[in-house]
């Protein structure tokens, strides 16, 4: 894990090696100055404490240069902390946003398939937590590189002063590398496994305040609170166990230099009294070893959270190089004002990556040139599949589906969508104004084309109602509109785009049965323009249509007119005649009962 | 969000913060005693050099290594005893701290899901997720390594003060007077440091939700091809993000540099007015150079307490945010011990002149820690509704979108007080009954049929966790429902995926249903439960639902009117009010009503070929 954490800090410094040596320069610049700051003091000690206080005369002049000389020496230390603290945030902060851009684009690159494969959760934290952990040990980057720098002219100092004062500082230098080392080592598992709970108590909040509404009206707010409890207490009992760790080897670390200090004092002293050292050298070394206490914690630091950053890195690397990219074509449809034809040949789908359980089997069936067809079967059959199919959101396993005679793989992106428009069964609204969410910032699409799209989505009159109108902002996921009025919403988008070819999966499920007659008689006055697919229960819905197939079990058992289908298959007649039938059953009771009591 | 987190409110938060947590107290006395010996060993270091130049180092016949030796020796003991206490100090604060974070964290989550729908709708969930974890990390890191550190650092700062004091006064002074200025300076930052953490917050919090969007819109942006203007959204947000975390950073560095400044100072100072003082006979070298490290541990908590102090601001923030969740009182309140049970049997409904209407939402206005008296409304959004609903009866209340339906679901259920009036169950307010009763009784199936990521079975079980498998599968079977679910992969195990997002909508619907049917409730509400299921299966769970539900009461919230032709009485809201009641039959008589125009165009939809 730490040989995985230093790549990552070396593929960081890659890519930001500008950043890096601004914070670097200024940490050494920073340590040189702490040390030449030791010396300072213990020259200010030797050169002018010393005879000024044997002689009991002051000498204004070189107290001045003192003085002056220990300013300075704090002026230059807030030089190199602005270079290093700034340096290493800039860095820090690039970088973030850098794989925050490059992860949220692969989001949008990758397929439908791809993101059903993968809880939205994950990818949140991918995007946040997960590259906040990768460059987290940036920030005590350049300061750890300083304080090595500086541990080694440290140490090379010492030689000139004395070998055997040299000794000791190797020593409690090596001791101090070593805890770091076995600090790093012992925390990461620890950090990790709280690391883990984390987001599990995170999952399990989530989770539970999104069902809000099942776990109130269920009354189960006590048992989600155990379920809770159980992961928070878990989460405890992890960091307690970091605590452990860190209250223990905090206080040896922090101690260590000055054990050190103490050393050199018996050791300097030895070496005094054999003439090889000053009283000034052994206060400079000793006042070494207290300046050095703290920077060499940023060792630690690093070393630290490098396993947290190994593991971050991974799962953001699992998202920049995750395969199964949907390529699309180089051929565009030729512009043209007529609607499309959309064939499906021998399609097979599965979800998942072993299609051991495919959800279609050999569907084929066409939607010719301007006409409606409405997909119909029983909840569960695979239509929602099939309209994705169409709207190319996933490929087939074996078959292909072409629009106007071209397979949709061979045609570009752009070329796709201004051909095909998808409805979704569930209305997705953008944080954004009702003109930002028809437009979609599509060319094109002017607040007359808006009006127009709203218009037949029977939208008009609640926008023209909404305070801003077209500038109203809707809020995430638009709460403040009904579920009827998202759905309206929603397919004014897609009409807004004016497509050859529009996919309207139980688009208008939450729309009141009047409202949703109006807008199937506008769109069918629109009908020279664009062939429809409609998934639907209604009959008035299925009505509408030139055909019907009918699907059960990811099958297309039928097609043909909705009279056809209703006098030769039973499954289709007993599914859109089920009120009816309902209806008349209870007629017949209703009947019976009032004989019986007659 | 962004309010200022004053020195004030400070002050008051980690005082209330206290208040909400007992545990913190727990063994408070000890801890800190062991905190200030821990900080005692500090200053045993300076002494000791101070002793060993004196009168080891500069002794009368030259170093004397016998005096270093006992003077170290004794400084190492005091040392030992130092780490021993501070191991000791930080078991403890861990310990005592986690503990108190788990309370709070539990605490917190069972206090969000008492908080009445309306908050939680107004809200961000996201957000709410992060009172639980973000906010509680940040008050650990504080507690841990803020609080303690600032603790300790004021301990340390004190006792040098007085080891300064004691070699020097005049020194002492000399060194005050260079940090002085610094105090002020850093509650300056501190106001600055505030405003752009409060940036940040925001930032981030826009930041997420655009990343969320990108991924929950996933298939939509793609179907549209409009790729180029989320990702320039994106950038947008994450370039803000970035640029205010800088922003934040450069105040933090600027503020902490004074420290450096003022340790520049305080030294100079020492060396001038120390030789001055020691040239005049008050001050030996020993005296002097011991002095110059008090000096390096007095900077030392100076620096550690402004970075200490800069963090703060932000683990304030999150206990903040914490606390006014905790402080908002549930507005739809369980009665408790206070309260009573429903009487046992089928359960009548009877709504007394009860009024609803929204809070206003006034833009730009945060949720308010304070409970307000007189909240601001928006329109009524159901008028003088007064009925009663007969035990055992089949209700479905029908009407337009907006009209109000799904309100009078939720005032039914006590996910809402009505503004005015009362709803009765069984004779008893519903403000009166005992949630434990009240929720083990009445069962809503809303129309988001929300699935835990986990089986179909667990699903079914959540409102039953005693349910067996034979059980399980009796209650499919009773329900129509047992062909659907052997269907499934792997029947009723079959894992639902994230929201159930592995099943249809439909099928969704249908998991929701089976987990209301056993739970076994007197009252069962269904809020359009069934809307995006196929007819064919819609109509034999009708068929099947009216038979296991004889004898208790139902009320069916449909858009579908096949629901209200099988109802003992519909009841028909238009604009907040009930305009009709009464059975389809009698209802469908007058082809003007608003039911009659409803139910033509019903039959329009289904019916024509």
């Amino acid at each position: 894990m730490l040989g995985k954490g230093l790549r990552v800090l070396g593929h960081s410094i890659r890519e930001q090696p500008r950043l890096f040596c601004v914070g670097v320069g200024g940490s050494i610049l920073f340590s040189l100055l702490t040390i030449a700051g030791a010396y300072v003091v213990g020259g200010v000690v030797g050169k002018v404490v010393v005879p000024a206080l044997d002689s009991h005369h002051a000498p204004a002049g070189t107290l001045a240069v003192a003085a002056g000389v220990i300013f300075a020496v704090s002026a230059g230390k807030v030089v190199g902390l602005f270079g290093r603290r700034l340096g290493a945030g800039a860095m820090q902060f690039r970088l973030q946003a850098a794989y925050r851009r490059r992860v949220t684009r692969r989001y949008l690159e990758l397929p439908v398939a791809w993101h059903h494969r993968h809880a939205t959760g994950t990818l949140l934290s991918n995007a946040n937590s997960d590259i906040e952990a990768a460059f987290y040990p940036i920030a005590p980057l350049p300061f750890a590189v300083g304080t090595v720098v500086m541990l080694v002219t440290a140490v090379v100092s010492l030689f000139f002063t004395d070998w055997v004062l040299a000794g000791v500082g190797v020593a409690i230098f090596l001791a101090l590398l070593g805890l770091n080392v076995v600090y790093s080592r012992r925390m990461s598992p620890r950090v990790s496994a709280a690391q883990r709970l984390r987001a599990e108590v995170s999952a399990v909040a989530h989770e539970s305040f999104d069902g809000a509404l099942v776990v109130k009206t269920m009354g189960r707010e006590s048992e989600e609170t155990q379920r809770f409890a159980a992961k928070a207490t878990e989460l405890r009992d992890a960091l307690i166990q970091v605590g452990r760790l860190r209250g223990l080897l905090d206080p040896i670390i922090d101690s260590l230099p000055s054990f050190g200090t103490l050393a050199v004092l018996v050791v300097g002293g030895w070496r005094l009294r054999q003439g090889a050292v000053t009283v000034a050298d052994v206060v400079s070394v000793a006042f070494l070893f207290t300046v050095l206490a703290f920077p060499v914690r940023a060792i630690g630091w690093v070393l630290a959270e490098l396993p947290r950053s190994a593991v971050g890195w991974e799962r953001v690397q699992s998202v920049l190089t995750a395969t199964g990219d949907m390529a699309y074509g180089r051929e565009e449809l030729p512009d043209s004002a007529k609607p499309a034809t959309l064939r499906f040949e021998h399609v097979e789908f599965g979800y998942g990556a072993s299609s051991d359980q495919p959800v279609l089997h050999d569907v084929t069936f066409e939607v010719p040139a301007g006409r409606t067809v409405a997909l119909v079967g029983p909840t569960g059959s695979g239509k929602s599949t099939i309209a994705s199919l169409a709207a190319r959101l996933v490929d087939p396993g074996r078959g292909s589906v072409e629009i106007d005679d071209a397979v949709v793989s061979t045609l570009t992106h752009a070329s796709l969508a201004g051909t095909v428009a998808l409805v979704p069964q569930v209305p997705f609204v953008f944080d954004d104004t009702v003109r930002g969410n028809v437009t979609l910032e599509r060319e094109g699409v002017d607040d007359e084309a808006v009006w127009r799209a709203l218009r037949v989505a029977q939208a008009e009159s609640f926008v023209s109602a909404l305070p801003q109108g077209l500038d109203t902002t809707l809020g995430e996921r638009g709460t403040s509109l009904s579920g009827g009025q998202r759905q309206r919403l929603t397919l004014a988008r897609a009409l807004a785009g004016e497509p050859r070819l529009l996919i309207l999966d139980d688009a208008t499920s939450a729309v009141d049965p009047r409202v949703e007659a109006a807008i199937l008689s506008s769109l069918r006055d629109d009908d020279a323009t664009v062939s429809v697919l409609l998934v639907a229960y209604r009959r008035a819905t299925i009505a509408l249509a030139d055909e019907v197939v009918y699907v059960e079990h990811g099958r297309v058992v039928a097609r043909g007119t909705h009279a056809d289908l209703l006098a030769g298959v039973p499954g289709y007649a007993n599914l859109v005649t089920a009120y009816e039938k309902a209806d008349a059953e209870r007629e017949r009771e209703k009947a019976y009962d009032e004989e019986v009591s007659a | 969000m962004t309010t200022a987190v004053t020195r004030a409110s400070t002050w008051s938060t980690l005082r209330r913060g206290l208040a909400i947590s007992p545990e913190l107290r727990t063994g408070l006395a000890g801890t800190l005693g062991l905190a200030v010996l821990a900080t005692a060993g500090r200053v045993a270091v300076p002494v000791a050099i101070q002793k060993g130049i004196d009168s080891g180092l500069r002794g009368p016949h030259g170093a004397d290594l016998g005096v270093i030796t006992g003077i170290v020796a004794v400084t190492a003991a005091v040392l030992l005893m130092t780490m021993v206490c501070a191991y000791l100090m930080n078991v403890r604060l861990y310990t005592v701290s986690e503990t108190a974070l788990a309370g709070i964290r539990t605490r917190t989550f069972r206090h969000i899901h008492d908080l009445s729908m309306l908050h939680q709708q107004s809200e961000r969930r996201g957000s709410l997720v992060s009172r639980v974890t973000g906010d509680v990390d940040q008050m650990s890191q504080f507690l841990q390594y803020g609080g303690v550190t600032l603790l300790v650092s004021f301990g340390q700062l004190t006792i040098t003060t007085v080891v300064m004091a004691l070699y020097s006064w005049q020194l002492t002074l000399v060194v005050y007077a260079a940090f002085a200025p610094v105090v002020f300076i850093i509650r300056f930052f501190q106001r600055r440091l505030t405003v752009a953490y409060g940036a940040v917050r925001v930032q981030v919090g826009t930041m997420l939700a655009a990343v969320s969007e990108s991924v929950v819109g996933a298939a939509v942006i793609r179907a549209y091809g409009v790729r180029g203007r989320t990702e320039s959204r994106l950038d947008a947000a994450i370039e803000d993000n970035r640029s205010a975390q800088f922003t934040a950073l450069r105040t933090s560095v600027t503020s902490f540099t004074f420290g450096e400044w003022a340790s520049g100072l305080a030294t100079a100072g020492v060396v001038v007015v120390g030789v001055l003082l020691g040239a005049g006979g008050d001050l030996t070298v020993g005296q002097l150079t011991a002095y110059l490290f008090l000096v390096t541990l007095f900077v030392q908590p100076v620096q550690i307490a402004t970075e200490v102090l800069n963090e703060a601001q932000n683990a304030l923030a999150g206990w903040h945010r914490v606390l006014d969740v905790l402080d908002q009182r549930p507005d739809v309140a369980d009665p408790g011990d206070g309260g009573r049970d429903l009487p046992p049997g089928p359960v009548d409904v009877r709504f007394s002149q009860v009024h609803f209407a929204y809070p206003a939402t006034v833009p730009g206005r945060g949720p308010s820690g304070t409970g307000e008296p007189e909240p601001l409304l928006g329109p009524e959004v159901l008028s003088e509704i007064d009925h009663v609903i007969a035990a055992r009866t089949r209700v479905a209340v029908v009407g337009e979108t907006g009209s109000g339906k799904t309100t009078f679901a939720k005032l039914l259920t006590r996910l809402m007080d009505p503004t005015r009036g009362s709803v009765l169950l069984s004779g008893v307010p519903l403000t009166e009954v005992r949630f434990s009763s009240l929720r083990r009784r009445v069962v809503m199936v809303p129309q988001d049929g929300f699935l835990f990521d986990a089986t179909v079975a667990d699903n079914v079980r959540f409102a039953r966790p005693d349910l067996s498998d034979q059980e399980l599968y009796l209650a499919f079977t009773e329900l129509g429902l047992r062909d659907w679910v052997d269907g499934l992969p792997a029947g009723v195990h079959t894992q639902v995926g994230e929201r159930g997002e592995a099943l249809s909508v439909g099928e969704r619907q249908l998991v929701a249903l089976a987990r209301a049917y056993v739970a076994d409730p007197d009252l069962l509400v269904l809020d359009e439960a069934t809307s995006a299921v196929d007819p064919a299966t819609e109509v034999r769970l009708q068929r099947t639902l009216d038979a296991v539900t004889r004898g208790r009461t139902t009320i069916a919230i449909a858009h579908r009117l096949s629901t209200a032709r099988a109802a003992d009485e519909v009841l028909v809201v238009d604009r907040g009010r009930i305009v009709q009641r009464g059975p389809h039959d009698e209802l469908v008589g007058d082809p003007e009503s608003v039911y009659g125009r409803l139910y033509a165009s019903w039959l329009e939809q289904t019916r024509a070929s």
